[in-house]
Order: C-alpha cells, then sequence, then structure tokens
C-alpha cells in the first residue's frame, strides 16, 4: 500500500516509554487548557485568601499576623485540593462516559502504571498550583511570609502532601460512580477542607480538644502543619517529623486502596 | 506459523452470578482471516473478546494472540493487536490528528514516524481534511474510521472490531467491509463481532456462532447454511380444508423427498419447508400434497437459507 509499511518501524515499545508518552499526553492537556487550570486552581484560595485576610482584616476582626498564618494554610489547602481532583474527577469520567482512558489502558505497560501515571501528574500539577499560590498571595495580601531555611522541608511537605491528596482522589475516582460526583464536593471535600487545620493552627485548637481530635483524622492536617513549620516557624506547630511520617503513612494508605480500586475497575 | 488466536477451553465466570459467561469456549483463527463470532446479545462474544485484548482476567484455559499468552504476559500481547470499541473511546481532549500520533507514542513510535503514519492513515480513512477539528464534532462513522486509523498506528498483527458497523449509514458500511478486507490483504487477521448476519456472511473467511458461552457451530459461511439447514427454503402460504389443520399439513409435508423439515411461521397458516434439493424441483410435490388434502395454496416463495436461518436455528427464537 504505502512506504509507511515497506519501510521497517523504529518502534521500539518498553513500559517506560509508555509511561512517558502517557505522562507526556497529560502534560500537553494541561497546557492546553492552562487557563482553564489556573483558574481551577487559583480562584477559590484566592477569595479565601482575600475575604479572610484582607476584608476581615479592613473590618478589624482579624490582625495583620493573621493573613502570614493563613497563606501558607492556604497553599496546603490548593496543592492538596489540586492533586486530588486532577485525578478523582477525570477518572470518574474516563472510566464511565467517555471511556477515554482504554486507549492508555491497551498501551504497552503493566496497568498500575496507568495509575502511577496519574498520581504522577497530579503531583506535578499539585506543585505547579502551589508555586502560583505564593505571588497570588503575596499580591492579594501586599506581602507574603517568606522563610529561606525552610525551603527543602517546604518542597518534601508539598510533594508529600500532594501525594497523599493524589491517592485520595485515585481511591475516589474509582470508587464513585459518575451518577454521585456531587456528593464527593458535598460530603468528602467540604469537611476536608475545613478540618485540616489550614484556617487555624492546630495548636490553637487546645481549648476545643474534640475538633482537635477530629483534625487530627485529616492528613491535610499535618500538611498545613508541616508547610506552617517550613515558612512561618514562629507559629506553634506539630512537629515537622510527626507531619511527614504521617503524610508518607497516608500517601501509602491512599495509594494502595487506589490502586486495588483501579485495577478492579480496569480489569473485570 | 502459529495461530493469530487461539483459544482453549475458555472459562470466566463473573463474580456472583451463577452462570459462566464463557464455559469452556475453543477455536482457532489462522493467521490472515477474517474470523467472524456471531451471537445474540450475553452470549459471551464481548467477554471473550476481553480476555483476549487483555481487559477481562480469564477463570481458566488458555488464550494466545499471535502467539503470546494473553493471561500471562499481557503487556506484550498488547503490542500485537488493536481494539475498535463499538462506542467511541477516542480523546476528546485531544484533536483526531493527536489521537493518533499519542497511540504511536504510547506504542513507541519516534515522533517523525508517529507523524508521517498519522498522516498516511487520515488520509486512507478519508480524514485528512478534518484531521484538526475537535473529536467531538466528528459524526459516528467519522469516529469509527478514526478508531480503525487509530488502531493500525501500531501495525498490529491481529484486530478486534466490536460490531464494526452497528449505526452506520450504507456508505460507511461498504467503506469499513473494503478497509477491512484492504487490511486482510496487508496480512492483518481481523476478528470481529457482530450480530449482523449479513455483515458476518459478506465480510467472514469463517464464523463461529456463540450462545451461552459456548461455541455451536465453526465454518465458512456456506458451510453453515449448507450444513445446518440444509440448501434452501419453500415458505408457502396455504388455508388448511376444514378439518385439517397446519401441523398435520407439515407432517404430510415432511414425507415428500428431499424435504427435510419443515416449521409454521407466524399464525396465518405460513409454512416453512428446509429442502435438500432445488426449491423448485419441490414446489410441484408439496403443491401436489397440498392440494390432495384439499388445501388452498395462496403464496409460494423460494429462497435458500440465510446465516440468519442458521443463527436462529442454532440460537433459538427467545428474546434475549
Amino acid at each position: 500500500m504505502t512506504d509507511v509499511d515497506i519501510r521497517p518501524s523504529e518502534a521500539r515499545p518498553s513500559a517506560g516509554r509508555a509511561f512517558r508518552a502517557i505522562l507526556w499526553r497529560d502534560v500537553f492537556v494541561t497546557g492546553k487548557e492552562f487557563w482553564v487550570f489556573l483558574a481551577q486552581v487559583a480562584l477559590q484560595p484566592l477569595f479565601m485568601l482575600f475575604v479572610f485576610a484582607k476584608v476581615l482584616n479592613a473590618g478589624g476582626y482579624v490582625t495583620d499576623d493573621y493573613a502570614h498564618l493563613l497563606l501558607p494554610g492556604i497553599v496546603a489547602l490548593t496543592a492538596f485540593l489540586t492533586a486530588l481532583q486532577t485525578v478523582s474527577f477525570p477518572l470518574i469520567m474516563e472510566f464511565s462516559f467517555t471511556r477515554e482512558i482504554e486507549d492508555r489502558l491497551l498501551a504497552p505497560l503493566p496497568t498500575y502504571l496507568v495509575a502511577i501515571e496519574k498520581l504522577t501528574l497530579a503531583i506535578v500539577r499539585a506543585l505547579a498550583s502551589a508555586v502560583v499560590m505564593f505571588p497570588i498571595g503575596a499580591l492579594v495580601l501586599g506581602s507574603a511570609p517568606w522563610h529561606a531555611d525552610g525551603l527543602t522541608l517546604l518542597v518534601v511537605s508539598l510533594i508529600l502532601g500532594s501525594w497523599v491528596g493524589a491517592g485520595i482522589g485515585l481511591a475516589l475516582g474509582t470508587m464513585v460512580p459518575p451518577s454521585k460526583i456531587s456528593v464527593i464536593f458535598a460530603v468528602i471535600l467540604t469537611p476536608l477542607m475545613f478540618t485540616g487545620a489550614t484556617q487555624y493552627p492546630w495548636k490553637s485548637l487546645d481549648s476545643m480538644r474534640w475538633f482537635q481530635v477530629v483534625t487530627a483524622f485529616n492528613p491535610l492536617t499535618y500538611l498545613s502543619e508541616v508547610v506552617r513549620a517550613a515558612v512561618v516557624p514562629d507559629v506553634p506547630h506539630i512537629a515537622p517529623w510527626i507531619c511527614l511520617l504521617v503524610l508518607t503513612l497516608s500517601g501509602a494508605l491512599f495509594t494502595a486502596i487506589g490502586i486495588r480500586g483501579f485495577m478492579r475497575r480496569a480489569l473485570s | 506459523m502459529s495461530a493469530a488466536v487461539e483459544v482453549r477451553d475458555l472459562v470466566k465466570r463473573y463474580p456472583k452470578r451463577d452462570v459462566n459467561a464463557v464455559d469452556g469456549l475453543s477455536f482457532t483463527v489462522e493467521p490472515g482471516e477474517i474470523f467472524g463470532l456471531l451471537g445474540p446479545n450475553g452470549a459471551g462474544k464481548s467477554t471473550t473478546i476481553g480476555v483476549l485484548t487483555t481487559r477481562v482476567r480469564a477463570t481458566s484455559g488458555d488464550a494466545t494472540v499471535a502467539g503470546i499468552d494473553v493471561v500471562r504476559d499481557p503487556v506484550a500481547a498488547r503490542r500485537l493487536f488493536a481494539v475498535v470499541p463499538q462506542q467511541s473511546n477516542l480523546d476528546r481532549s485531544l484533536t483526531p490528528r493527536q489521537n493518533l500520533a499519542f497511540h504511536a507514542a504510547y506504542h513507541g513510535y519516534p515522533r517523525a514516524e508517529r507523524n508521517a503514519r498519522a498522516a498516511t492513515l487520515l488520509d486512507e480513512f478519508g480524514l485528512a481534511e478534518q484531521a484538526d477539528v475537535k473529536v467531538d464534532w466528528y459524526s459516528g462513522g467519522m469516529a469509527q474510521r478514526l478508531m480503525i486509523a487509530r488502531a493500525m498506528m501500531h501495525e498490529p498483527r491481529v484486530l478486534f472490531l466490536d460490531e464494526p458497523t452497528t449505526g452506520l449509514d450504507p456508505q460507511s458500511r461498504i467503506f469499513m467491509w473494503e478497509r477491512v478486507r484492504d487490511l486482510r490483504s496487508r496480512g492483518v487477521t481481523v476478528v470481529l463481532t457482530t450480530h449482523d448476519m449479513d455483515e458476518a456472511a459478506e465480510m467472514s473467511d469463517r464464523v463461529g456462532i456463540v450462545d451461552h458461552g459456548k461455541l455451536l457451530a465453526l465454518d465458512t459461511p456456506a458451510g453453515l447454511t449448507r450444513g445446518v439447514a440444509g440448501q434452501g427454503v419453500l415458505d408457502l402460504s396455504v388455508t388448511p380444508a376444514a378439518g385439517d389443520d397446519t401441523d398435520k399439513l407439515i407432517a404430510a409435508l415432511t414425507d415428500v423427498a428431499g424435504v427435510s423439515r419443515g416449521e409454521p411461521v407466524g399464525n396465518n397458516g405460513s409454512i416453512r419447508l428446509y429442502v435438500t434439493a432445488e426449491p423448485e424441483t419441490l414446489i410441484g410435490p408439496a403443491v401436489t400434497v397440498l392440494t390432495s388434502r384439499s388445501a388452498t395454496v395462496t403464496d409460494v416463495h423460494m429462497g435458500s437459507t440465510t446465516l440468519e436461518d442458521v443463527f436462529i436455528d442454532l440460537t433459538g427464537r427467545a428474546l434475549r
């Protein structure tokens, strides 16, 4: 027929190549819809910052210090939720209505690697959103807290925290049927957002013991605490090593649950 | 050369089901063949294709594609087959051209080669003009063509087509049939599932009829129609005399030499005779039998048995 068929192909299929190609597909699509992505990740935290740190401050309800305490929490929240949503919502759609994931499930790589790719992309996108949040926050607040010594801790904790968010997203994305997407928002996302010590330091809850216990079960609490430890170390916080340990353990747990769910959906 | 597809004693039982979806299925598809898998809804066709395409775990039995055990080495098998599903699963975040290029990238093709292949295949499938639009704008026929083009991007040895022409207009259907024959001439083995009998008869070198997870018959379309139901059919519209009825007429008619069996069709006295001789030679003897019983013949219709007759004969008339 054509010369394409006659010329020997230079194709060298391998799991590594397939993984990179699938990751590149997702990065490519993110780039194509970059402004949508930016609006998705930045708008909500932007308004939260603006209302809690600026508007309430203008009315005299919160102090200037609160703004510097809130920004790291909002960065943690943004990274966590970006990772979670990057995996969960597309996955719910791709496994049901659009079936778009099938072409990738039939690529020459072990099926679990397709799930790992989703987690990888989520961490990349979450880190990008965290990086974006600092300048946006500085713009809204007029200044942003900065602590150069904490940079390594900040990066490590954001990677671990995004991984946990992505793992939860993978578990949700493979368990929740498309008809229940709105339930995720109401029953899972909202409680996660407000029990994650993002808007308040955990230690400040000493007088509200029951709520402190509730927040201790939310992995986001440990991300918020360790990001504050890195950026505003003067604010009392849970010891970073505890936070990193909890984040690592919960990342492993949710990844295991998520990959199990993924394999169940991918293979019947 | 080893078989393109080999299925041996394949069993699949889904959790919480009483019966096996696939129940000891065995068949072999030769290289370069177009093989049709026919069966009613829920017969086990899709499950069988699911096992062969590494998306369904077999409960027991063996399945190989292009000599690779799909159960033991699914990753290696995925390099050698491609699937075109019934419903579109195109990547809607990408243009048609990007759909092809990324598919080739997943399969390890370097950039220059995947772009060249995409351009060639888009042209071949009549999609070059609309290669850079949104996939959402594609009609059903165009999406189907794009999915076949995508499947061909990584040069599979075996192509699985699930209900390839369901819902297509006649032009798209004819185009599809031509393309599939074209693939065969290039040495690609094609396994298609369908319940369109004309399609199966037209396209397939051999047909396997499956029901309740078991293989009921396997032969060329001509062989199947010859073997199961004789050479032809003779349809008679008859009004029985008073005191006589259709069943008695059928009993009398099956005594005629060359008639293998008969059955009532509908409730208006029509009778279908399956015959082993040429149908036209039996009109005289049949009418003689009927007039001797004072029955009135109002219409006579001759026909050859079709794959549909065979299918109904094997799988029954009950709705699924």
